[in-house]
């Protein structure tokens, strides 16, 4: 089966694992995620100003690619990029006057009018796969690593975006299980970790962190999985700055949940590129016996 | 601190300006405070998200302005979902951003960002900080 891919800037660059092993999983699990043509920028954050509709061109854009290809569906891996093409996509379908605006103004683009369903993969391996079908693919269960998810905000938020339960999501964990992993509950699973605040507040992100990562430690976490590339970049590089603050602190690996999706459908372990990851996450994996050569 | 209440500011352009941008109605909120307790950013805030919320009722555009409350806000929405009155407060905190970006300010001066730092972080989080804390 093929699907149509938005992947975004970041999972071209910084989040190459995140890319990487989520096609190559993808492929084993059957579906060939098909890049769409001649994509754009999502904007990143969506806009939440009323007026503001230039903002919406961009998301809107990417979405006129998709319906170009003959595709009523997209997904995303950057939880970003989910979050703004979808909020942009229910924009359009719910306010008429609005569509009316942007498609007018995007008048060398054909009409677009909210007919692309837009998913994050995690919703594909859920709904369309099956937690059961991945449990019977997986070659090298992730046994006695304890793995403890982690949604970030925009996955979740606001709800009527949200791929599970806004307060209580179960989708990572249930993935986890299902390729093995011990999976830890803890209590900042959804709590922001200071997002975009990283450029201009970069030590009030740094507090933030240590707040989820101490939390996840406390429930004796070996790592945490997560979905988005600005949670990746604040939860993993930043614990360089906080290793050499706190002498009690010696680093948690950080994981994109496609990587030990790889690593459990027994792809080589190359595609998973582990040399992007700041906490390198390889003697963790030997310590557990996950690491083929 | 010592406030002044005036029907200048209360009946002012500013409530309006805000109430247009984000398309909530302040005067629905009821101070319950419910934002403030969830919002992870709040360690660092001047004022609570509920008092921005107050003074933006009443017109205080200045108080607002003083604060570092909108700057600090990450956008992440838990307060947004939380709201027992059904307030976006994520979207009142941008119309008060943009307020002020509007005018041409920008709250992060983009040259003055190590270039190392540039280098490491990721386009996510570059092009949403710039969109969020600059004109």
């Amino acid at each position: 089966m093929k699907l149509s891919y938005y992947p975004g800037c970041t999972l071209k660059t910084k989040a190459k694992n995140a890319e990487d092993s989520a096609i190559a999983s993808m492929e084993v699990l059957g579906i060939e995620l098909a890049e769409i043509p001649r994509w754009n920028c999502c904007g990143t954050v969506y806009s939440f100003a009323g007026d503001e509709e230039v903002h919406q061109l961009a998301p809107i854009r990417n979405l006129i690619r998709v319906q170009e290809t003959g595709s009523h569906k997209v997904v995303a891996i950057c939880s970003f990029c989910f979050n703004t093409l979808k909020r942009a996509n229910l924009l359009v379908k719910n306010n008429p006057a609005k569509m009316y605006t942007i498609n007018t103004f995007m008048e060398e683009e054909p009409d677009y009018e909210g007919e692309v369903e837009v998913v994050h993969l995690l919703e594909v391996l859920r709904d369309d796969i099956g937690w059961e079908s991945i449990s019977e693919k997986v070659q090298l269960p992730l046994k006695g690593l304890k793995v403890a998810p982690y949604y970030g905000c925009t996955l979740l938020r606001p709800q009527d975006i949200a791929i599970d339960d806004v307060e209580r999501p179960t989708i990572m964990g249930d993935l986890l299980k299902a390729l093995g992993a011990d999976v830890i509950d803890f209590p900042y699973n959804t709590e922001c970790c200071g997002s975009y605040q990283v450029i201009s507040n970069p030590d009030y992100v740094s507090q933030r962190v240590w707040d989820i990562l101490s939390s996840a430690l406390r429930k004796k976490a070996d790592a945490i999985a997560l979905s988005c590339p600005l949670c990746d970049f604040n939860l993993d590089h930043t614990q360089k700055e906080i290793i050499q603050k706190r002498s009690d602190f010696k680093g948690i690996p950080i994981f994109y949940f496609t990587q030990l999706l790889a690593l459990a459908l027994g792809l080589d372990p190359e595609v998973c590129r582990f040399e992007l990851n700041h906490i390198d996450p390889r003697p963790l994996l030997e310590s557990k016996e996950l690491l083929r050569h | 601190m010592r406030t002044e209440i005036s029907t200048e500011t209360l009946y002012s352009d500013f409530v309006k300006k805000v109430e247009d941008i984000s398309e909530q109605t302040l005067s629905s909120c009821y101070q319950c405070g419910k934002c403030s307790a969830g919002c992870p950013m709040s360690f660092a805030m001047d004022l609570l998200p509920n008092q921005i919320i107050r003074l933006a009722q009443l017109g205080l555009e200045d108080d607002i302005a003083k604060a570092n409350t909108i700057w600090i806000c990450a956008s992440c929405i838990t307060c947004s979902v939380r709201c027992p009155k059904g307030i976006d407060l994520a979207r009142v905190m941008e119309a008060l951003r943009l307020i002020t970006s509007r005018k041409n300010i920008d709250n992060v001066q983009i040259p003055q960002i190590p270039k190392e730092t540039i280098a490491q972080l990721p386009q996510v989080a570059m092009v949403g900080g710039f969109r969020k804390l600059t004109a």
